[in-house]
């Protein structure tokens, strides 16, 4: 394929949930040119695996399971004959100095080759910390699984991982897969939390631990792994306000497996490698309301750019990156302005963590004219005949969604431009374990500096947002 | 009497409080939707739950299944024995019914993924 470099307008890395939304929103947005590249031999991404229900209530008003759910967005992607190659892996992006991106990629039929592109959707997900970034001593045997990929053995394969089950970190994969190994025969003796709260949700330990009777230790963690073949135990302690063990609370748990859900992490090697500008906070690109990244024709969307809590929540960003980087395809780049989104007291990060003032204004008239196909798509709210960015075409107001940095009862959600507030909302209780959202209304040209979304505890009672 | 819930009826997990009086519900507090007042009647008079599980087909390979609606929660594990006997045989579409009433349960069993 050296001499037949394939062109396309728009290419997406990764054909999980959010290459899958981010593709029909390219497709529906007058940006039929799209190519998806995913590295596994079949699309749908982690929700092959995902196999409990919980999926798509938001979205669709139905309870669906991960297959279910991957399946709706593989059949729409499908339906509109988006082409995708799978078995495929990106080893490279290159934004070059004109609006061209040339993506490597490497497959078993092609070898390597490449691939020019107008725009890029990176959507390729996250991957679980392993228990090496945890610095827990002791030796290396046998029985020492992440959450995911035991959830990949038992579910894609037919595996049993183990039968005595210890499970540090109560992320919600730890918890979906306490039930999980319980319903299969296994005996979860523990759920270890070294924070004094789950970051799962509660529904979860309802109905995944509670049901089942599996104690949750909370401020207790895993301090050495016992073995030298196959894990034998493991001994927890109780931890103090520092996250140091206490000395004295030591006690030994038998258990042939131990489960780690000890958080995600966005896999963004191809976007650094790329010269995209990371969030130290959120570990995924820095972006502008459109998911548009520091590399203008780069955008980013799900997993990639924030560790979102529910799949609902992907695909809507997804579709977001997607109208924005067909925008980008059809008509180019537009003249932007940005303040920054800073996070402020109680909020952990922000994403977007820019936002472009001009958005929407009569001075954003640099783009050329859209696709007819494009502008028929949710059009409500356009005020006046002047091209502006797709988003603005669904009514101009933007999202932003952050992660509360501990629990608040009462918790009064406000940003300020300065002195001012902008958006303001109650909610009873936030906690990390949940993403949160507030919306900013335009016009945004008023903006006169960076804005900064924080939490407060009211003292007075709240009901509900 | 009272008893304090989580609502497991979507990812908010309202945090219910159940008047409990002649041995039945007598009111839900703390719930957001019309299904955490539902979700607390039934929890605290017959406990239901959706299986997801898979079943190992003929082929060998792993089908995604589920009960089509909520089973009784202590019907789990007899549910869970009779899927690891089932062996369904490709070709599967999603949403096929590989087991009606099964365990007894009045639900269905139903494929949550094609296999081709």
């Amino acid at each position: 394929m050296k001499n037949n470099v394939l062109k396309k307008d728009i290419v997406i890395v990764g054909g999980g949930p959010a290459g899958l939304a981010a593709a029909a929103a390219c497709y529906d947005a007058g940006a039929a040119d799209t190519l998806i590249l995913e590295r596994e031999d079949a699309l749908g991404g982690i929700l092959k695996q995902c196999i409990h229900n919980g999926f798509g209530l938001t979205r669709f008003r139905e309870n669906m399971t991960g297959p279910e759910y991957a399946a709706r967005f593989v059949s729409e992607v499908e339906k509109r004959g988006i082409a995708s190659l799978t078995g495929t892996t990106v080893l490279g992006i290159r934004a070059g100095r004109g609006s061209q991106k040339t993506i490597t990629a490497a497959n078993g039929r092609g070898g390597i080759f490449e691939i020019r592109a107008k725009a890029v959707i990176l959507a390729m997900g996250c991957r679980e910390r392993g228990k090496g970034a945890l610095n827990i001593p002791g030796s290396r045997p046998a029985g020492l699984y992440s959450a995911g990929t035991a959830q990949k053995y038992v579910n894609l394969y037919g595996e049993s991982v183990g039968k005595e089950i210890v499970i540090l970190g109560s992320g919600d994969i730890g918890l979906i897969m306490a039930r999980r190994m319980t319903l299969e025969g296994a005996r979860v003796r523990a759920v270890c939390e070294i924070m004094p709260y789950s970051s799962g949700l509660r529904r979860n330990i309802a109905q995944c631990l509670d049901d089942f009777g599996i104690p949750l230790y909370l401020s207790t963690t895993v301090t050495r792994i016992h073995g030298r073949e196959r894990v034998e135990g493991v001994t927890v302690a109780q931890v103090d306000g520092r996250k140091r063990p206490v000395a004295g609370t030591e006690r030994f748990i038998p258990c042939d497996t131990v489960l780690f859900s000890v958080g995600l992490i966005p896999e963004n090697e191809l976007a650094r490698k790329a010269g995209v500008e990371i969030d130290p906070r959120t570990r995924g690109a820095a972006v502008d309301e459109t998911r548009e990244t520091s590399l203008p024709g780069v955008f980013a969307c799900g997993n990639v750019l924030q560790v979102h809590d529910l799949v609902d929540f992907v695909s809507e960003e997804a579709e977001l990156a997607g109208r924005s980087a067909a925008a980008f395809a059809l008509n180019g780049a537009v003249k932007k302005r940005f303040v920054s989104v800073e996070n402020g007291a109680g909020v952990s990060y922000v994403v977007p963590q820019k936002l472009n003032i001009l958005r929407g204004s009569a001075g954003v008239s640099d783009a050329a004219p859209q696709s007819p196909n494009f502008l028929s798509g949710g059009a409500e709210g356009a005020s006046n005949a002047v091209p502006q960015s797709p988003v603005l075409l669904r009514g101009g107001e933007v999202k932003l969604y952050f992660r509360p940095d501990g629990v608040y009862r009462n918790a009064v959600i406000e940003v300020k431009d300065g002195e001012k507030t902008v958006a303001q909302k109650n909610r009873a209780a936030v906690a990390p374990g949940e993403m949160e959202t507030v919306t900013l209304k335009p016009p945004f040209t008023d903006i006169s500096g960076d804005l900064t979304v924080s939490i407060r505890e009211n003292g007075s009672r709240e009901t509900r947002s | 009497m009272a008893v304090n819930l989580i609502c497991i009826e979507c990812p908010r997990g309202c945090e219910l409080r159940v008047e409990i009086a002649d041995g039945g519900v007598s009111g839900v507090t703390g719930n957001f939707c019309p299904k955490g007042k539902l979700y607390a009647e039934t929890e605290c008079v017959r406990p239901t739950r959706v299986l997801t599980t898979t079943a190992r087909m003929a082929d060998g390979r792993m089908l995604p299944v589920k009960t089509a609606r909520p089973i009784a929660k202590d019907k789990l594990f007899s549910v869970m024995a009779a899927v690891n006997r089932l062996l369904p045989a490709p070709p599967v579409v999603i949403g096929q019914i590989l087991a009606e009433n099964i365990s007894g349960t009045g639900a269905n069993l139903v494929a949550a993924a094609a296999k081709n």
